[in-house]
C-alpha cells in the first residue's frame, strides 16, 4: 500500500474512522483542532455522529452517553481541555464504559502555551479524575505509530471496558510524515449485555456510577481493579533499540523517546555503547522489563519533556540498583539530540550513586544555566 | 367496605402503569416527583415506546429515577444530562431519549448543556422539575428560588441585591430557534396534572416526529425543603410560584401544533 503525507491530527482522525468510530464529540483547542475539523466533514459523510460541543465537559459527557450504547466513540483535546474533562472521565471509569481519548499535550500548567510538552503524564496515567481507576495509556512516538495504535486503542477500551488514551504531544499532532494508513474496517456494533439501546425483548439495562450501599461500591472498585490487573498482565508494550550490547540505556516515551533515538544513533557513532528503551504502554508501565534492564546497564538516562514524571515509574523498577540520570525540558521547549548526547557523555564521566536524586542534580544544572 | 372488596380486581380503578417498576420511591411523602414520574411512565406506556426509550437520570432528588421508571437508563453527572442524552441520541436517532432534571441540575450547573442542547435543536425531551430549591442536599437556594424565599443558604430570604433573581427557563429557551415544544405546567391540582400529562405526551410526540428540542417545565413542591405540610405546599405553589413562573406554551413550533394525537 502506498504511503501518503498526512498531518498527525488528521491521520489520527482518519485512522479512527477506519477503525469504525461511530461518534466523535469535541471542542476546539490548539494543538488538536485538526482532529475536530477533520471529523466535522468525514463523519457526516459516512452518516456517523459528529457534534462540536459547547465545552469540554459537554463533549466528554456526550462521549459518556454514546459510550453507554456500546458504540466505538472518542474525543480529543489538549491539556487544559483534558483537565476540564476529568469529571466525565471519572464517571466513565465508574460506569465501566469504553471510550478512546486522544490527548495532544501542550505546555502548562494553566493556559501555558501551544508547544509540545509531556507535562500531563501524571494526570493521565495516575488518574486526574476522582476515585480509583486506571486508564490504559498508549504513547506513540510518530504519526505512523499513532495510526497503528488507534485500532488497538478501541480494542483495548472495549476489551477492558476502560478509557484508552492515546497520549501524544503537539509535535506529533502538528507535523506531517509519510505514513501508511490502516485499512477501512466496517462499523461493528456488538450486542453487549450492559449497553443501553431500548429494552426491546430483553431485561432493561441501567448504567450508573452511584452505589450508596458502600459494600457494593467496594465490590465495583474491586471489579474495576480486576480488569486493570488483567490489562497490567497482558497489555505491556514497548520498543527496544540497540540494547543487545548496550552498557547504558536511555529511557524516554513519545517524542522525547524519538529524539532520544537520534541521540543514541549519534552516540553510537561516537563509540558509546548505548541503547534506547521506549515504553509505548505508559499505563500499564513496563516495570518488569525496566527491572530486567537494570542487570544489563551500568546506568539509565531518563529523558522527558516534563520535570520527571515517568522518572518515578522508572525509579519504582530500579529501586536504587543502578544510578539514574535525568534530563528534561519544560514548558514546551523541545530538546535537541545533542543535549541528550551530552547528557550521556556526562553520565559516563560521572555516573553518580544509585541513591542520588536525579531530579536534584538536573534541577541544579538547569537553574545554573 | 371490607378490604377484600377493595382489592378485588374488578373494583380496581387505579394501578401501577406498565412503565413503573414495583419499587416504593424514596421521595418524601407529599413530594410531587412521584406524580411527575407517573405521568412520564403513563405517557411512555400509552405511546407504546417503553422498549425503545432510554432515560437519563440527573443528580438531585431524582438521581434514582431509574429505580422507578422501567426503561433502559443511564445516570448522568450533575447538570450533564442533556449532553449525555445528546451522545445517546446521536448514536440511536430512532430511539426515544429523555432527561429528567431538577432546577439546580438544569438551570444552575447544567445551564450550558441545557441551552446548547436546545440551541442545537437536539431531538430529546427534557422533563424539568422546578421546585425552587435544592431538595437532595437539604434545601439550599436554587437558581429558581423566589425573591425573599428562605432557604438554608438564604436564611433571611433570597436577597436579590446580593443573590440575584430567579431564572425563567421556559421563557429563555423559547427564544432559541432549536426548540420545538417548550411549555410550563404545574402539578398542584388534578386539573393541572392532567394538563401536565398532555404536555408531556406532546413533548415526546415532538421527539418521535423529529421536530426538535422539547421541554416540559413542571412547577413542583418540596414540602420538606419549604418547611410546609404537603397540602400547604400545594397552596404555596399556586399562590407564589405560578405568579413568578406563569404557566403557558412558550414555544410550539407550527409543525408541533399541527400534530394530530
Amino acid at each position: 500500500m502506498r504511503r501518503e503525507m498526512w498531518k498527525g491530527n488528521e491521520a489520527i482522525a482518519e485512522a479512527a474512522v477506519r477503525a469504525g468510530v461511530e461518534a466523535y464529540f469535541g471542542y476546539p483547542i490548539t494543538p488538536q483542532n485538526e482532529v475536530l475539523e477533520y471529523m466535522s466533514h468525514r463523519l457526516p459523510e459516512l452518516k456517523r455522529a459528529f457534534v462540536q460541543a459547547e465545552s469540554e465537559p459537554a463533549a466528554i459527557n456526550m462521549v459518556y452517553g454514546a459510550a453507554c450504547t456500546g458504540a466505538r466513540v472518542m474525543t480529543s483535546s489538549s491539556s487544559p481541555g483534558i483537565s476540564l474533562m476529568q469529571e466525565g472521565l471519572s464517571y466513565i471509569a465508574g460506569t465501566e464504559v469504553p471510550m478512546v481519548l486522544v490527548n495532544v499535550m501542550r505546555g502548562g500548567p494553566g493556559l501555558g502555551n501551544i508547544a509540545p510538552s509531556q507535562g500531563d503524564y501524571n494526570q493521565i496515567c495516575k488518574g486526574g479524575g476522582h476515585g480509583d481507576y486506571h486508564p490504559i495509556v498508549l504513547a506513540p512516538a510518530s504519526i505512523q505509530e499513532s495510526v497503528d495504535l488507534i485500532p488497538v486503542a478501541f480494542e483495548l477500551a472495549h476489551k477492558y471496558r476502560s478509557i484508552c488514551c492515546l497520549l501524544i504531544d503537539g509535535s506529533i499532532g502538528q507535523m506531517m510524515e509519510p505514513i501508511q494508513l490502516p485499512e477501512m474496517q466496517p462499523v461493528v456494533r456488538k450486542e453487549y449485555d450492559w449497553a443501553v439501546s431500548g429494552a426491546k425483548g430483553r431485561k432493561r439495562h441501567v448504567l450508573t456510577s452511584i452505589y450508596l450501599d458502600v459494600p457494593t461500591e467496594e465490590k465495583i472498585n474491586l471489579r474495576i481493579l480486576g480488569r486493570w490487573r488483567e490489562a497490567q498482565a497482558n497489555e505491556i508494550r514497548f520498543k527496544e533499540y540497540f540494547l543487545e550490547d548496550a552498557e547504558y540505556i536511555v529511557i524516554g516515551f513519545g517524542t522525547a523517546g524519538r529524539i532520544a533515538l537520534s541521540a543514541v544513533r549519534a552516540a553510537r557513532a561516537l563509540g558509546i555503547k548505548v541503547g534506547l528503551f521506549r515504553p509505548i504502554s505508559v499505563n500499564p508501565f513496563p516495570y518488569k522489563r525496566v527491572e530486567e534492564l537494570c542487570k544489563q546497564a551500568q546506568s539509565f538516562l531518563v529523558v522527558e519533556m516534563n520535570t520527571g514524571q515517568m522518572l518515578k515509574d522508572v525509579q519504582a523498577s530500579v529501586r536504587n540498583r543502578i544510578p539514574i540520570r535525568f534530563y528534561g525540558r519544560l514548558g514546551g521547549v523541545m530538546p535537541f539530540p545533542d543535549e541528550f548526547v551530552h547528557e550521556m557523555q556526562e553520565m559516563i564521566k560521572n555516573p553518580g550513586k544509585p541513591e542520588d536524586d536525579p531530579v536534584e542534580l538536573w534541577y541544579q544544572r538547569m537553574i545554573a544555566r | 367496605m371490607v378490604a377484600t372488596t377493595i382489592v378485588n380486581p374488578k373494583n380496581l380503578v387505579y394501578s401501577r402503569p406498565k412503565g413503573f417498576t414495583d419499587t416504593p420511591t424514596h421521595y418524601c411523602p407529599g413530594c410531587t416527583h412521584g406524580t411527575a414520574h407517573r405521568l412520564v411512565a403513563e405517557v411512555l406506556e400509552e405511546m407504546n415506546i417503553l422498549d425503545k426509550t432510554i432515560g437519563v437520570a440527573p443528580v438531585g432528588c431524582a438521581v434514582f429515577a431509574y429505580n422507578y421508571i422501567d426503561t433502559d437508563f443511564v445516570e448522568a453527572a450533575h447538570g450533564r444530562a442533556p449532553a449525555m442524552a445528546t451522545g445517546i441520541k446521536r448514536v440511536f436517532p430512532d430511539r426515544v431519549v429523555f432527561t429528567y432534571q431538577g432546577d439546580g441540575d438544569l438551570a444552575s450547573i447544567g445551564m450550558a448543556e441545557t441551552v446548547h442542547a436546545a440551541a442545537r435543536g437536539e431531538n430529546i425531551t427534557v422533563i424539568f422539575i422546578n421546585n425552587a430549591i435544592y431538595g437532595m442536599t437539604g434545601g439550599q437556594m436554587a437558581p429558581t428560588t423566589l425573591p425573599g424565599m428562605k432557604t438554608t443558604s438564604s436564611p433571611n430570604g433570597r436577597d436579590v441585591e446580593t443573590q440575584g433573581y430567579p431564572i425563567r427557563m421556559a421563557e429563555m429557551l423559547a427564544t432559541l430557534d432549536g426548540g420545538g415544544y417548550i411549555v410550563r405546567r404545574s402539578l398542584h391540582d388534578p386539573k393541572n396534572i392532567r394538563l401536565a400529562k398532555k404536555a408531556i405526551r406532546l413533548a415526546f410526540e415532538t421527539q418521535v416526529h423529529g421536530l426538535g428540542f422539547s421541554m416540559v417545565e413542571l412547577l413542583s413542591t418540596c414540602n420538606t425543603g419549604w418547611g410546609l405540610t404537603p397540602v400547604e405546599s400545594l397552596t404555596w405553589l399556586e399562590e407564589h410560584m405560578i405568579p413568578a413562573f406563569p404557566l403557558g406554551d412558550y414555544k410550539v413550533a407550527p409543525s408541533v401544533a399541527a400534530l394530530k394525537i
